[in-house]
């Protein structure tokens, strides 16, 4: 179990270690830093200050360093906006976009779940169709398109709900509707082939053909099995929480952190980008991580290395 | 004794004979006849609009669709909206053909290097592998676009990044599982070198699996594209992309909706005729394939 | 190579020994496991070499080890005096078309997507070998010379049964004319009434062609039919080796003994047959001493903790067992003599 823990816990390091490499590397071809972050007709002394402050005079294993070291401590650059920390500027998002991401994975899970499952026990019913077609329109219809009609029936329209802004609570339905059905679609499709997968397993035949109640099948073997792939998507979907809703963001004017790194990236405000980019990768990592302990204790082979060890 | 024989038997005759040759289903065919359309209209393009995509008609800004000269409609400066949706199809494919087919050839020669060599270069492949499949790809290629700019080229080779791993997963897979027991180790043996084993034997073998990748890549190509252009970091104008109309469409949403339903009907459309086709495909060709 | 009536030595495996490192368990370290352990064989042009084992004695890895697909660990593989080159590199490539592979899959060993003929070919195309027009004429002929008809050829691997895929793999190993063909296990996975014909094209081709065989099989009947020489492994050692009538006739080592009692000859009186008792050989714990003792039915004391060395018996062949060797100690001992 040690070394389970061990392999894993390397592995996210490593992942993380890997996106600063990335970062690093994009920074470096992208050109000449000071001449991208000053505008070209800056100063020839601000230009060497600046390259002075950055060390791009040093050899680039020792930038390199320099690189890890200072984001190690925290040092994500400043704005080029408005010079202030990018850090500061993105951790200060993070609440809005929360407010549209939670909602939105409480409605995933609230009603992907049990459709699926329930499109599973009943298969071919109505509402199995109905979730079958639902998720192919999830998968199929981008989050934008969505965003815009959801927009063109409720605001345009029915005039019942504002289209953009973040003034209220009303504010926040169409976003998280849009957010939520597509995730709640996949949801549905995924646990729903999950259980299906399981229902179809011997034992579980075996166990019905034994006489127990096919409530307690399904309570005691099938939706504790089913559950272990489902957790690899939830992961993901918590994972994203963060970056899961650059789109929506744009399309509702909400100032979360994915408008932040849109308007950073049309802006090349480099330091932000960054400064995202890492975010993103840490919530990714651990979420991940997570995922992978709670395997590690819902299913008990994997604990014993056949995963780790194999090919 | 004897009812039961006479009523079961007809009972077992009706029943099919081992599973006949199912036939395309009608939704697979409407799918393929989508994407034929949609693949001559990109091809066609320069040929089928109408108008120069970029030619303004002053005197019918903002007209509806059902315009005697203007089918679909206008847009705010007058240009025909069928025009640019002819075109930004074309724009979106050419991205969409162009990343899914570098996606794929990449992972392909990953996964083969891979199973190669193993040692240090497959634990490397398989990191990267694992690394992009952490990373929401979304947030990659925009810090991608915010330090290198744009360019129509770099675009399509940085979506051509997207979903490369899952043709190196497969492809190391089968390689490694064909060169241990199976043909690949047994045309080593005849002294075949790499290239004749990985090309010859080992390509043409897995190729149907890849194809079946290949239309679950697609899609999410498309969907990449439109959402990167839709945020204006994508195509850039004065070249158009379906995502690009209908981020522009958006401004208009209260007066002239059309300008943005065309061309998000034209990706719905779209990507679900792949989807459609794709697990069509599936079914028929690699059943293993989730 | 003892006199000029020995025939010309193609194969020769001196003391080679493959080993494998397996983790046993999460926390395990990895351990050794000896899959091969001091074999040493050669093969003859024109004869044939059974190897005889049950699964995990190593017979595949020395059939691997043979052809230079896998590197020994230590000893040396000799291909006509001359040491294998490295695996992977252009010279180990171009000694492919002198030694070839038959498999013990046929439908595995076959790419599914070419038609026959064109893999008959495809050695030929490798090595460069004659006309490039001439090629399908000669695959032709190889296809014919194996018992397969000329439209048989533009089949592909499924539309044909196990015997008939088994024949085209042995044209494709014929196609460049090898001198040496290993057959790891060639007809155990046809049906018995195709495993005759099949060994009987074997052994027509080898006289036709003079091929040395290694020919590694369980099955102590087919490799009755086949075999000059048999050697028989047990967890990567060799037991016993000698002439195929002598050994298969009379067995000396115990193991030998239990092999021929439980694949009885047509017309010959059964002898009692001999069941093996305990756990079957796993090469990951090696038993000391003699590795058969815990399941031989004639150990003593020393068979648990002093090996056996492959020695020669009076009769000429070569067994590892301390047993054998004292009765035939005894049987030659001047004691004995003098009572006579």
């Amino acid at each position: 179990m040690l070394r389970f823990l061990l392999i894993r816990f390397g592995r996210a390091a490593l992942t993380v270690a890997l996106v600063v490499t990335f970062a690093f590397i994009v920074l470096r071809l992208s050109g000449d830093p000071a001449l991208i972050i000053m505008s070209v007709d800056a100063p020839p002394e601000a230009i060497a200050a600046f390259r002075k402050a950055w060390g791009l005079d040093d050899p680039i294993w020792l930038q390199y360093l320099h690189y890890f070291t200072a984001i190690g401590q925290g040092e994500l650059g400043q704005s080029m906006r408005d010079g202030r920390p990018a850090l500061q500027l993105v951790l200060e998002r993070i609440p809005a976009t929360l407010a549209l991401t939670l909602p939105a994975l409480a409605m995933k899970l609230g009603i992907g779940i049990p459709a699926g499952i329930y499109a599973a026990l009943h298969r071919d019913s109505l509402i199995d169709r109905a979730v079958m077609v639902t998720a192919v329109a999830g998968f199929t219809v981008p989050s934008f398109v969505l965003g815009l009609v959801l927009v063109l029936v409720f605001s345009v329209q029915l005039g019942w709900l504002p289209s953009g802004g973040q003034e209220s609570w009303r504010h926040a339905i169409l976003p998280v509707l849009t957010l939520g059905i597509g995730g709640a679609a996949v949801l549905a499709r995924f646990t729903r082939s999950a259980m299906l997968e399981v229902l179809g397993q011997p034992y579980i035949r075996t166990a019905s053909a034994k006489g127990v109640p096919w409530a307690r099948v399904v309570r005691g073997h099938a939706l504790p099995n089913a559950a272990i792939p489902t957790v690899t998507i939830v992961g993901f979907m918590v994972g994203s929480l963060i970056a899961g809703a650059v789109v929506v963001e744009s399309v509702f004017s909400w100032p979360g952190v994915g408008r932040l790194l849109v308007v950073a990236v049309a802006n090349r405000d480099l330091a932000v980008v960054q400064c995202i980019l890492l975010l993103v990768a840490v919530t990714m990592v651990s979420s991940n991580l997570i995922v992978d302990l709670l395997y590690g204790v819902m299913d008990p082979r994997l604990r014993s290395g056949a995963k780790a060890g194999a090919h | 004794m004897a009812d039961i024989t006479a009523s079961a038997l007809p009972a077992a005759a009706a029943k099919p004979a081992p599973r006949p040759k199912r036939r395309v289903p009608p939704v697979v065919w409407l799918g393929l006849a989508w994407l034929v359309l949609i693949i001559a209209v990109a091809l066609a393009a320069d040929w089928i609009q109408p108008y120069r995509f970029t030619a303004y008609d002053l005197r019918n800004r903002l007209s509806p669709p059902f315009h005697p000269l203007h089918w679909l409609g206008t847009d705010e400066l007058g240009r025909d909206v069928l025009s640019r949706l002819i075109v930004s199809v074309r724009i979106s494919l050419l991205v969409a053909f162009g990343a899914t087919i570098i996606s794929a050839v990449l992972g392909t020669v990953m996964g083969f290097l891979a199973a190669h060599f193993r040692g240090w270069v497959e634990q490397i492949v398989l990191m990267l592998a694992d690394f992009q499949a952490a990373m929401p790809f979304l947030i990659l290629a925009l810090s991608v676009l915010a330090f290198f700019g744009n360019g129509l080229t770099l675009f399509i080779c940085l979506m051509g990044l997207y979903g490369w791993e899952r043709y190196a997963r497969i492809a190391r897979g089968l390689a490694i599982s064909a060169g241990a027991q199976g043909y690949a180790g047994a045309v080593r043996q005849i002294g075949a070198s790499p290239s004749r084993v990985y090309l010859r034997h080992i390509l043409p073998n897995i190729a149907s699996t890849l194809i079946v990748s290949m239309t679950l890549t697609f899609p999410e190509v498309i969907l990449l594209e439109s959402g990167l252009s839709f945020l204006g970091l994508g195509v850039q104008p004065p070249m158009t992309s379906l995502g690009n109309m209908v981020g522009y469409g958006r401004e208009y949403l209260t007066r002239a909706p059309w300008i943005m339903l065309a061309p998000a009907a034209t990706i719905v459309m779209t990507t679900l005729a792949v989807s459609l086709v794709g697990d069509w495909l599936r079914d028929k060709l690699d059943p293993t394939l989730r | 190579m003892t006199g000029p009536m020995s025939p010309e030595t193609l194969l020769a495996l001196r003391d080679v020994c493959r080993s494998y490192s397996m983790r046993r368990g999460l926390l395990g370290r990895p351990t050794a496991v000896h899959a091969v352990d001091g074999v040493s064989l050669t093969v003859e042009k024109g004869r044939t070499l059974g190897l005889v084992g049950e699964s995990g004695s190593g017979k595949s890895t020395t059939g691997r080890l043979a052809l230079g697909l896998e590197p020994p660990d230590r000893g040396a593989v000799l291909f006509k005096g001359e040491p294998l080159p490295k695996d992977g590199t252009q010279e180990w490539r171009a000694m492919r078309a002198r030694m070839q592979m038959i498999y013990q899959d046929p439908l595995g060993a076959l790419d599914r997507r070419l038609p026959i003929l064109e893999q008959v070919r495809e050695p030929l195309d490798v090595h460069g070998i004659g006309e490039a027009k001439a090629r399908d004429e000669k695959a032709l002929a190889l296809l014919q010379s194996v018992g397969l008809r000329a439209d048989q050829g533009s089949r592909y691997p499924h539309e044909l049964s196990g015997g008939q895929r088994q024949r085209a793999v042995i044209a494709r190993a014929l196609a460049t004319g090898p001198d040496l063909l290993v057959c790891d296990e060639p007809v155990s996975a046809l049906d018995v009434s195709i495993q005759a014909q099949v060994v009987n094209l074997l052994v027509d081709l080898q006289e036709e062609l003079g091929l040395g065989l290694l020919f590694i099989s369980h099955d102590l009947k087919v490799v009755r039919q086949v075999s000059h020489r048999v050697a028989v492994m047990y967890l990567g050692r060799i037991v016993e080796e000698g002439e195929a009538d002598l050994l298969l006739h009379a067995p000396a080592h115990p193991y030998t003994e239990a092999l021929v009692s439980a694949s009885p000859e047509p017309g010959r009186r059964a002898r009692p047959r001999i069941v093996l008792q305990g756990d079957p050989p796993n090469p990951a714990a090696r038993p000391s001493g003699c590795a058969f003792h815990p399941r031989c039915h004639a150990a003593r004391e020393r068979c648990k903790v002093e090996t056996p060395a492959l020695l020669p018996l009076p009769d000429g062949r070569l067994t590892a067992c301390h047993v054998a060797h004292d009765q035939a100690n005894f049987l030659t001992s001047p004691l004995l003599k003098a009572a006579s």
